[in-house]
């Protein structure tokens, strides 16, 4: 069960980053995950007073504040149409629309849980995070590391002209997924990013002139996977290659 | 710590914990509309709107609502009692420990939806389980109220 001592609604993210360098404080985003937890929280910091829950666009990119919701991001006509649907697609099968109310971007990201939908789509797409201690860095680089104290202020989604496409399998339609699949190109690159391995989605970057067989051949030698209750990793490993390679088709 | 929020349309000052979840805090208000089901997020049985938008009241510390509108089925009386006659009539209410919270999260979606397809009302209310009904008598409801408000047929 989990236990707060103290609720703080920070007026500023300097309150909430001097508040988060303490033990057993917490940045709260929807509060989904955490709640599930057995722990002890000596200050919740509340940051949903500080304009975070906009989605901004400019010709160069979409600029998600942390604590814009999933359903804004499901909703979001110009990012949905900028990507074929992808992330709408990515958000769309999260329990329900209640949930995806609550849920936050920055909750989903922060968290780099094996399972995000979230994690999967955006690698794709090659976002990258703000982060207020740490600066600007790409979604992969940010979900390879460790936690720690700092605070994810934004998510950003470059205008690259990428055509994208999002799948997943799941047990049952609002459940985990089993394993998830985004994919982008980009006129550089192609980014497959598969998640719910179900460690931390992982993505392959390939120029863009590669063959779709090269690159199914190059993701089964390095693609990791393991087994959990939802599937065995080898059916993930061979679910995984088959979206990929339905989505690059479609591109 | 205080907060002060507006419920049912009705101002509310009141002392919380720091950890009171809205649920529990709605429920010493006398709104056993809201029910308390999976607490896991996942049975769309505490749904109440948050500034007209559905939301798991399981999952909101209340210190989260300070300042905010917060609606429950009993602030919707006259909504809920018109689309309840047609869930009713397809007798899909069953047990009825699901219904307050479909019904919030069903008039959310037409109230953002006037003419929602199938597909439309299937994936709006994936989030709101229900033991007894298999859903079919709650489709055929929601069904029978757009027709209904659409005029196009009377079925009362």
């Amino acid at each position: 069960m989990l236990k707060i001592k103290q609720f703080v609604k920070v007026s500023s993210i300097e309150e909430a980053y001097e508040l988060n360098q303490q033990k057993n404080n917490i940045v709260i985003g929807g509060m989904l995950w955490l709640k599930m937890q057995d722990r002890i929280i000596n200050t919740a910091i509340d940051m949903s007073g500080l304009g975070l829950d906009k989605i901004e666009e400019n010709d160069a990119e979409f600029r998600l504040g942390a604590m814009v919701t999933l359903r804004d991001m499901e909703t979001h006509k110009s990012i949905n149409e900028y990507f074929g649907n992808a992330v709408c697609d990515a958000v769309k099968n999260i329990v329900g629309v209640q949930f995806r109310n609550l849920a936050t971007v920055g909750g989903s990201v922060f968290g780099r849980y094996g399972f995000s939908d979230v994690l999967t789509v955006l690698m794709a797409l090659n976002a990258k995070v703000e982060l207020y201690g740490q600066g600007i860095m790409s979604i992969e680089e940010f979900a390879a590391k460790p936690y720690d104290n700092d605070i994810l202020l934004h998510v950003i989604i470059p205008k690259e002209n990428r055509k994208a496409r999002y799948s997943s399998v799941r047990n049952q339609s609002t459940d985990f997924p089993v394993i998830t699949c985004g994919v982008s190109a980009s006129q550089d690159d192609y980014r497959i990013a598969i998640g719910a391995r179900p460690a931390r989605a992982v993505v392959f970057s390939f120029e863009r002139n590669t063959k779709l067989q090269e690159m199914l051949d190059e993701i089964d030698k390095k693609l990791v996977t393991e087994s959990n209750n939802r599937a065995d990793a080898d059916y993930r490993h061979r679910v995984a290659l088959v979206l990929a390679r339905r989505s690059l088709s479609e591109l | 710590m205080e907060i002060k929020f507006i419920l049912n349309g009705k101002k509310i000052a009141t002392e919380i914990g720091a950890d009171t979840i809205l649920l529990d805090l709605l429920r010493k208000y006398k709104c056993y509309s809201v029910k308390r089901g999976c607490e896991t997020s996942n049975c769309g049985l505490c749904t109440v709107f948050l500034d007209d938008k559905p939301v798991l009241s399981c999952s909101i510390p209340a210190a989260r609502v300070d300042g905010r509108n917060v609606t429950t089925l009993e602030g919707l009386q006259k909504e809920a009692e018109e689309f309840g006659a047609f869930i009713a009539d397809q007798g899909a209410e069953q047990c009825g420990f699901c219904n307050p919270g479909f019904m919030m999260n069903a008039i959310a979606l037409l109230r953002e939806n006037a003419n929602p397809t199938d597909d439309e009302i299937k994936a709006y209310l994936a989030g709101n389980l229900c033991r007894c009904s298999g859903y079919e008598g709650q489709l055929r409801g929601i069904r029978a109220y757009i027709e209904y408000r659409n005029g196009v047929n009377n079925v009362r």
